[in-house]
Parts: structure tokens; C-alpha cells; sequence
């Protein structure tokens, strides 16, 4: 009998889970590196040129960013491919969820809905993103990417692109500790509460984290408008702050 | 002077969702009932007193009226419960009831459970799998068990076959092959009986799809409206990490 097993719906399952966890660790991840602007556009660049790998070869090679971007994107497309299959098949399903998730007023059904709409917005968000990251890695850096935000006016991508990879990756790493989480039965309740509660102040935190990164980007490009294009030096604009 | 505050009776207004599919005169309409409240009135007691004093042709089901036979599942304000064990009082002025949705209606109330859920027991081989039961003698004791595998597996064989935890599931609601958590809670039921000799790779066969574990999003609507408030979401998560280890 062993061997007819189909184990394919059994992969797909866990890989869905695993590459939503990946992007969740990677965006957390993420968000401290981008916020280094907070710190000062010297630590911002220090960060630029790690992934650049300079610290280690001595040299940029932006070449890297636009490697990590494409495993992101193709990570990205991968989860998307496999949550597709989740999404209302038809219109009758379409409508049948929708009739269901109106009457049952119940938080988690809604929460799904939420993660079915952010998802499918991040398809178009997240992609814009990284193709800039790949075609221009070498675009990035205290005052390359405060120009894009400010005078490129990707301020208004990113602020989307903030609130719905945060609400999206809360509520996935909260599914994905009721889908696995191995809890009794007689605390499953309890631990539900409190990963719920953890993931609003991580969700709460990240957004807060993320509006002040943004705002700061913004701020800088503001002052550097005239000079946009212009790179960040710390030999020459260093001195000045 | 009586200073003890007298709770005000309440007039509570009943609409029903009522269709008969099996008249091809009947189209689906809301019928709205008033019923004087009583002191720890049920839905099950209104709606009697409805189908008694108002309207002798409004269909509905209860056998139990305990929470035991699960025959009286409805949509109440659009959650689904049963009726007997619902308080009226727990309830607003204005009450709302609608078949189980995902469930051939028999007409007003009454949906058939009973023919899903024989369609899931056969689908998913609900029953104790082991060589030799024909030979079984029956005058014989049964081997013992251990008390606390006992208790385990009773409470997961406390599920009344109810249909709520359908009614309450958005896959299911969606897909209609999907065995919902009433299947796979009696999968990690018969998973769990020392008598059932089946082994993961059998049980991966029955629920190792969309259709089975595979199809939960982890909504936990089972969880949170199942009348007996079975261990559903732990169960299920359960099931989905033993079924991905096989
Ligand atoms: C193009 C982008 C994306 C789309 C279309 C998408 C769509 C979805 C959908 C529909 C679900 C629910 C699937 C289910 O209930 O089984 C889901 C789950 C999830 N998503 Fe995404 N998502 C995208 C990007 C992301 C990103 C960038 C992250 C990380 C920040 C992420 C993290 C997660 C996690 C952790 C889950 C839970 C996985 C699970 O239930 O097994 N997703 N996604
Ligand atoms: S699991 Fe709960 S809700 Fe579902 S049929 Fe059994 S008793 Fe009813
Ligand atoms: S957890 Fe959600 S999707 Fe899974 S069976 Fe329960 S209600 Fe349905
Ligand atoms: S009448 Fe039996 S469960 Fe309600």
C-alpha cells in the first residue's frame, strides 16, 4: 500500500507553510536593515555595503542585492503559486465564502479574507519593489534611496507596501502556529490568546519601526531634492552633520 | 415597597427562513413569529411553541432536546448552535434562524445531517479496521484499556455529528468534498483506538488531500462554535503533522 501513496498534497502543504514562514523571517529581518537609517546615513551605508559584500571582498558587488532580490521574488512567487489554490475558485465559491464570512462575524474567518486581499495586493506591491532592487542594485544607499522615495515619490508605494506585508505576515505566522503548533488540547486555547497578543504588539512594533524609517527617507530626500541623483559620501557630507 | 427589580418580559421576534424544496409552489421567504419569553427559555421551547400556537406546518428537528443527538443544529443570528441548548436570553430581542447551509434541506429547519454524514463515515472508513472480527466472539471480555487512553478517545467520540462545525467552516462552505473537522476529528479518533490496526500510510490514504487535511486553512471555526467544544483545532493540526511525517 505504501507505495501508491500520493505525497504531493502533503509537500505542498508544508512548502506553502515553509515559504510563508521564510518571508515572514525574511521581512523581519528586513525591516531592521532598512530602518538603519534611523542610526544615521553612515550606518545606513555600512549596511548597503555589507550586502554588497564590500567589508568582506573589499570591493562592491552589487551584483549580490540583485541575487538575494531574485530569491526573495522567486520565493515570493513560489507561496503566491501555492496559495492560488486556496483562493475562491469560482464565483459560486466566491460568493458562498463571501455570504459565510458576512453571517459568521468571526474574527479568524475574517482574518483569512484579509490574507486572500493583502496577498494579492503584495503580488503587485512586492514585485515592483524588488524588480527596482534588481535592475538597479546599485541604487541603494542614504541618499540613492531617499531620492527614490522623495523625489521618485515611491514614498506612497512603500507606505502601502508597510502596512499590507505586516498585516499579511502577522496574520500568516499566527496561521502557521494553529496549523503545526503542537498545544495540548487543554492549553491550545491559552497559547491562541497569547500568540495573538504577541503578534499584534510584533505587528504593532514593525509598523511603528516602518513609519519612522519611511519618514526619515523622506525627510532626507526632501532636503536632498535640489542635489538628487547626487551619492552620499561620508568624507564630504559626513563632516556636515 | 418591593424594591427587588422584575425582570421585564420580553416579546421576542422570531424570523424564520422558510422553504420547502420538495413543493414547487415554495420559494424561500422569511416568516417572522412573536413569542412571549419565559424564564430559561430554549429555542427549542419558542419554536414549539410557535409550531403549537401559530404555525402547525414549520419544520424543524429535535429529538434529545439535551445537546446529545445533535439533530437540532441551526444558524442563529447567523452562527451556527443548537437550538436546545441555546438560551433565549443569550439571545437579542430580534432572532434570526436559517438551515445549516452545506446540508441537503428537508424543508424550513430541517437539513439532512444524517445523509452527509453517512456519505463522510463511508468516504473516510469511520469504523475500527482489524483482521478477524468476523471470528470475533462477543461473549467474551473485552481487553482492557488503559483508563487514560479511555478518556482520551472518549472525548474525542463525545462529537454529536451535529453539522456545526460545517456550517461554521469556510473551506466547507466552499468546497463541498471537503470532510470537514467532524471527519478528521474520527480519523484521529480511530487513529488513536489500540482495537483499529490501521497505519498512518492507510489514514493518509482517506485524508491526505484537499479533500481531507490538506483543504484546512486553520480558520478555526470548528473550533470555536462546536456545541461540545471538542479539542478540533488541536486535533487537526495534530492529524496534519502526523499525515506529512508519513
Ligand atoms: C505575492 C504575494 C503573496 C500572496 C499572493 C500571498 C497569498 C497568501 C494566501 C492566500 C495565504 C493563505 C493561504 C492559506 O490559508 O492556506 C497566505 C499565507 C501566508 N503568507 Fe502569503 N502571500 C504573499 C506574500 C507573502 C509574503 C511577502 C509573506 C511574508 C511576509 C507571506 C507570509 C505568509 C504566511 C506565513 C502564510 C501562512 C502560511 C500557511 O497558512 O501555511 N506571504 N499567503
Ligand atoms: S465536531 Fe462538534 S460541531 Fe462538529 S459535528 Fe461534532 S459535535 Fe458537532
Ligand atoms: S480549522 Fe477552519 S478550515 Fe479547518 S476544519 Fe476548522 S473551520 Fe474548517
Ligand atoms: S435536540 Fe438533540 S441536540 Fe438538540
Amino acid at each position: 500500500m505504501q507505495h501508491t501513496l500520493n505525497r504531493w498534497p502533503a509537500r505542498l502543504d508544508l512548502l506553502q507553510s515553509l515559504s510563508g514562514l521564510l518571508l515572514v523571517l525574511f521581512i523581519w529581518g528586513h525591516m531592521f536593515f532598512e530602518s538603519s537609517i534611523l542610526l544615521g546615513k553612515d550606518a545606513m551605508l555600512w549596511v548597503t555595503k555589507m550586502f554588497e559584500g564590500e567589508h568582506l571582498f573589499g570591493q562592491p558587488y552589487p551584483l549580490l542585492v540583485s541575487a538575494a532580490a531574485a530569491i526573495v521574488f522567486l520565493l515570493i512567487a513560489l507561496h503566491a503559486l501555492l496559495a492560488l489554490r486556496k483562493f475562491p475558485a469560482s464565483y459560486r465559491q466566491y460568493q458562498r465564502l463571501n455570504q459565510h464570512v458576512g453571517s459568521i462575524r468571526h474574527l479568524d474567518t475574517t482574518l483569512w479574507v484579509v490574507q486572500v486581499i493583502t496577498g494579492f495586493l503584495l503580488f503587485f506591491l512586492a514585485s515592483v519593489h524588488l524588480l527596482v532592487v534588481m535592475v538597479q542594485p546599485d541604487n541603494i544607499g542614504p541618499y540613492a534611496s531617499s531620492d527614490r522615495i522623495w523625489s521618485g515619490r515611491f514614498w506612497i508605494l512603500y507606505a502601502f507596501l508597510l502596512l499590507v506585508v505586516h498585516v499579511h505576515a502577522g496574520i500568516g505566522i499566527y496561521r502557521l502556529a494553529m496549523k503545526w503548533g503542537p498545544f495540548s488540547a487543554a492549553t491550545s486555547g491559552l497559547w491562541r490568546g497569547r500568540i495573538k497578543l504577541t503578534v499584534y504588539c510584533i505587528v504593532a512594533f514593525y509598523l511603528c519601526l516602518g513609519t519612522a524609517s519611511l519618514v526619515t527617507y523622506m525627510r532626507i530626500g526632501a532636503e536632498h531634492a535640489p542635489y538628487a541623483g547626487e551619492r552620499y559620501d561620508p568624507a564630504i557630507h559626513g563632516a556636515a552633520r | 415597597m418591593n424594591t427587588i427589580p422584575v425582570r421585564q418580559q420580553r416579546t421576542l421576534n422570531i424570523n424564520v427562513l422558510r422553504h420547502n424544496p420538495h413543493d414547487p409552489e415554495s420559494t424561500p421567504r422569511m416568516q417572522a413569529f412573536e413569542v412571549e419569553e419565559a424564564d430559561a427559555m430554549t429555542l427549542f421551547v419558542a419554536l414549539n411553541l410557535i409550531r403549537e400556537e401559530q404555525d402547525p406546518s414549520l419544520q424543524f428537528d429535535f429529538v434529545c432536546r439535551a445537546g446529545i443527538c445533535g439533530s437540532c443544529g441551526m444558524i442563529i443570528n447567523g452562527r451556527p448552535g443548537l437550538a436546545c441548548r441555546t438560551l433565549t436570553r443569550d439571545l437579542p430581542d430580534t432572532i434570526t434562524l436559517a438551515p445549516l447551509p452545506g446540508f441537503e434541506l428537508i424543508a424550513d429547519l430541517s437539513v439532512n445531517t444524517g445523509k452527509w454524514m453517512r456519505g463522510m463515515a463511508e468516504r473516510l472508513e469511520t469504523w475500527v479496521h482489524a483482521e478477524g472480527l468476523e471470528q470475533l466472539d462477543l461473549d467474551v471480555m473485552e481487553a482492557p484499556m488503559e483508563p487514560a487512553l479511555a478518556q482520551q478517545l472518549y472525548e474525542l467520540e463525545r462529537c454529536i455529528e451535529c453539522g456545526c462545525c460545517i456550517a461554521a467552516c469556510g473551506t466547507a462552505q466552499m468546497r463541498e468534498d471537503f470532510a470537514g473537522a467532524v471527519g478528521l476529528n474520527q480519523i484521529t479518533r480511530f487513529r488513536l483506538d489500540p482495537r483499529d490496526q490501521r497505519s498512518d500510510a492507510d489514514f493518509y490514504q482517506l485524508v491526505g488531500d484537499d479533500s481531507g487535511v490538506f483543504g484546512c486553512m486553520t480558520l478555526l471555526g470548528c473550533e470555536d462554535m462546536c456545541p461540545k467544544d471538542l479539542p478540533l483545532a488541536t486535533q487537526i493540526a495534530f492529524l496534519r503533522r502526523r499525515m506529512v511525517a508519513t
